[in-house]
């Protein structure tokens, strides 16, 4: 993190209330270009709905996003993705039954001049996807494989790609590693880490702290809709990033039960 | 970490495929291999019956012809996500509008047929608006079209004119500009070189004496060829067509990256009721009325086709190339087995025991691509 730069996105006192239930009370986040800001937090603390809410598919009830200093207000994930701000889903990324070029640039396909006709630029897709995909360390038999032979980590992989390749500012990463393997879960770590280096500002969601630290600048944890503080790598210990995310107490309980290994 | 990521010259565990299991890996495949069975089948059992001679083979082209034009769309419509069961309904009540408004309203032919279009595509998209805004399964809502199309179907010719089959639609549309787009027939100069070259048959005698017998191509079948170009060049070679395979594949994952997936769904309904009133149109024009039972069971022989050529049923995969040649094996086996004297009842038979083997081959394919066990 750059202390000169300006930040990237903030968010202020974000609430979001959904009928009588208040799932985000308060949240307030700055993000900085090249940092890789993790969001800790158990179930139900108002992770996903805090990153709906800064891509687009949900409105704050109260707050204010300012996105490189000037507000903004997103009607749909279009706005936001328009804007720079890509979001990469655990499970909804990919189509398994399209091939990987077809998926790289589903919703932004290049076209060429065909007669009258505007054609869908194949050679140029292939080529652009098979470079993409060299430069992530993925080895494609062709730009035609479908993403069904693709493992749980290179689906990340390409999709994280594709965000990038297309001019993402901000890349919120929702649990990408929480139903992968080590060997997978690496690849996409090693992917975070070299997308930061490239000056873009990755949100990365996970409830895996040691996944968290292993690339992460800076750690807010959410704990019921609200914000238990940011701290910087090499502030916190991995235990008191545990303990805040579980609140505290009963953590510290069930973890003497259960031998440290929680 | 970065040993990976900067070494990725070649993965052990991927094995190599040979080209040929590359060439088998296709939609088309089950269609290919269908249509050379049933063409060896009937060349040994029929092939001298005259189902190859000049007559017979307009004849099950355009029966062929005929199941192309609902297969497009709804091979379309499938890898789209989603089915319509009001084809044949659809059909029926294409046909019987144009009869209506021509013979009952009396106006021209050529405005009849252009209203009926825009009826019939409006009600394709209202099949898919209440599709894509109520989430309900599409088969759910095409099933209540195909009750209420073919209700009005028997209801108004009963109450307009108290019969349920419309004539004289030929004599009205003599001479119409339109009409002739879908009734009439192309290259009969060639037709009549080749017959004068004693190529095709001609009439021996009787007033047509010396004139081919098959005297040109029917619209019927230009129209499906045109149809079956235009489909496959819109999903494969277009940005328009990757939206189509998207939206069936994963909705919601194509929502995300910003493809107006609700506007494809309709348009494709569109599309399928489009394909409806063009076989309909045809129909009428051929036999110069229009009836009430015309289209029965069309969209479950549509449906068909296109899982013979390759589609799955839950979306996201398919060919216009392999519908239109699961529409050719249909067109040729229902004839054929005319043809070679066997009961035409089986025909069912056949079309459930195809569909099976379809299915069957289909799901193996799809695991061969996706590499999922």
């Amino acid at each position: 993190m750059n202390p000169e730069h300006a930040p990237l996105i903030e968010m202020k006192n974000i609430e979001k209330h959904f009928g009588s239930v208040i799932a985000l009370n308060g949240v307030s986040l700055e993000i900085y270009p090249g940092e890789c800001h993790c969001l800790l937090g158990d179930n139900g603390a108002g992770k996903s709905t805090f990153i709906k809410t800064m891509s687009g598919v949900h409105k704050p009830t109260r707050g204010e996003i300012l996105f490189e200093g000037k507000p903004m207000h997103f009607e749909d994930p279009r706005d936001a993705i328009t804007a720079g701000i890509a979001t990469v889903y655990q499970d909804l990324a990919m189509i398994p039954l399209m091939s990987v070029s077809r998926n790289f640039f589903m919703g932004n396909e290049p076209e060429k001049k065909f007669g009258p006709f505007k054609l869908f630029d194949h050679a140029y897709a292939n080529e652009i996807t098979m470079q993409e995909m060299r430069k992530m360390g993925i080895n494609l038999r062709g730009p035609d494989q479908a993403v069904g032979t693709l493992s749980g980590g290179e689906r990340q992989t390409v999709a994280i790609a594709r965000a990038v390749h297309f001019g993402a500012k901000v890349l919120i990463l929702d649990e990408p590693t929480s139903a992968l393997g080590v060997r997978q879960t690496a690849n996409v770590l090693a992917t975070i880490d070299k997308v930061r280096k490239d000056g873009i500002a990755v949100v990365f969601i996970t409830h895996n702290v040691r996944h968290a630290l292993a690339v992460g600048d800076r750690f807010t944890v959410l704990n019921r809709g609200k914000t238990l503080g940011t701290a910087q790598r090499g502030q916190i210990t991995p235990d008191e990033l545990q303990d805040l995310m579980a609140g505290g107490q009963e953590m510290v309980a069930l973890e003497s039960s259960l031998g440290g290994t929680v | 970490m970065s040993d990976m990521a900067d070494a990725p010259a070649s993965d052990e565990r991927i094995k190599q495929t040979s080209a040929l299991r590359k060439a088998l890996i296709r939609p088309e495949l089950g269609g290919i291999c269908g249509t050379v069975i049933v063409f060896v089948l009937f060349a040994i059992f029929a092939g001298d019956s005259g189902m190859f001679n000049s007559q017979g083979i307009l004849n099950w082209s355009i029966v062929s012809a005929q199941f192309m034009i609902i297969a497009v769309g709804a091979c379309l419509l499938m890898i789209a996500g989603e089915f319509d069961l009001s084809v044949g309904s659809m059909i029926g009540f294409a046909g019987m509008m144009i009869a209506i408004f021509s013979i009952t309203l009396g106006w021209p032919v050529w405005q009849a047929i252009l209203v009926t279009f825009a009826l019939c595509v409006a009600i394709g998209a209202l099949n898919g608006i209440i599709v894509v805004r109520t989430g309900l399964p599409s088969f759910i809502v095409t099933l209540a079209f195909l009750f209420i199309l073919r209700g009005f179907t028997i209801y108004l010719p009963q109450l307009i004119e108290r019969k349920t089959i419309i004539g004289g639609i030929d004599k009205a549309a003599e001479g119409d500009w339109l009409a002739a787009l879908f009734g009439g027939k192309i290259l009969k100069g060639l037709f009549a070189w080749l017959g004068d070259a004693g190529i095709i048959a001609v009439f021996e005698r009787g007033n047509r004496a010396g004139q081919p017998v098959v005297d040109g191509i029917p619209m019927l079948i230009v129209w499906a060829l045109m149809l079956v170009a235009f489909g496959h060049f819109v999903l494969t070679r277009t940005k328009f067509g990757n939206w189509i395979f998207a939206s069936g594949g994963d909705a919601q994952a194509a929502r995300y990256v910003g493809v107006p997936v609700n506007r494809v769904k309709i348009l494709m309904f569109m599309f399928t009721a489009f394909c409806a009133t063009v076989f309909a149109t045809c129909q009428v024009m051929e036999f110069g009325s229009a009836g009430a039972d015309r289209g029965l069971l069309k969209e479950f022989e549509a449906i068909i086709a296109v899982v013979i050529g390759g589609a799955l049923l839950t979306g996201g995969y398919g060919s216009v190339i392999g519908a239109a040649l699961g529409a050719l094996i249909f067109g040729v086996v229902q004839q054929g087995l005319f043809f070679a004297n066997v009961e035409s009842s089986l025909f069912r038979v056949f079309l459930g025991v195809i569909l099976l083997f379809a299915v069957v081959l289909n799901t193996y394919i799809r695991r061969m691509i996706t590499g999922e066990r």
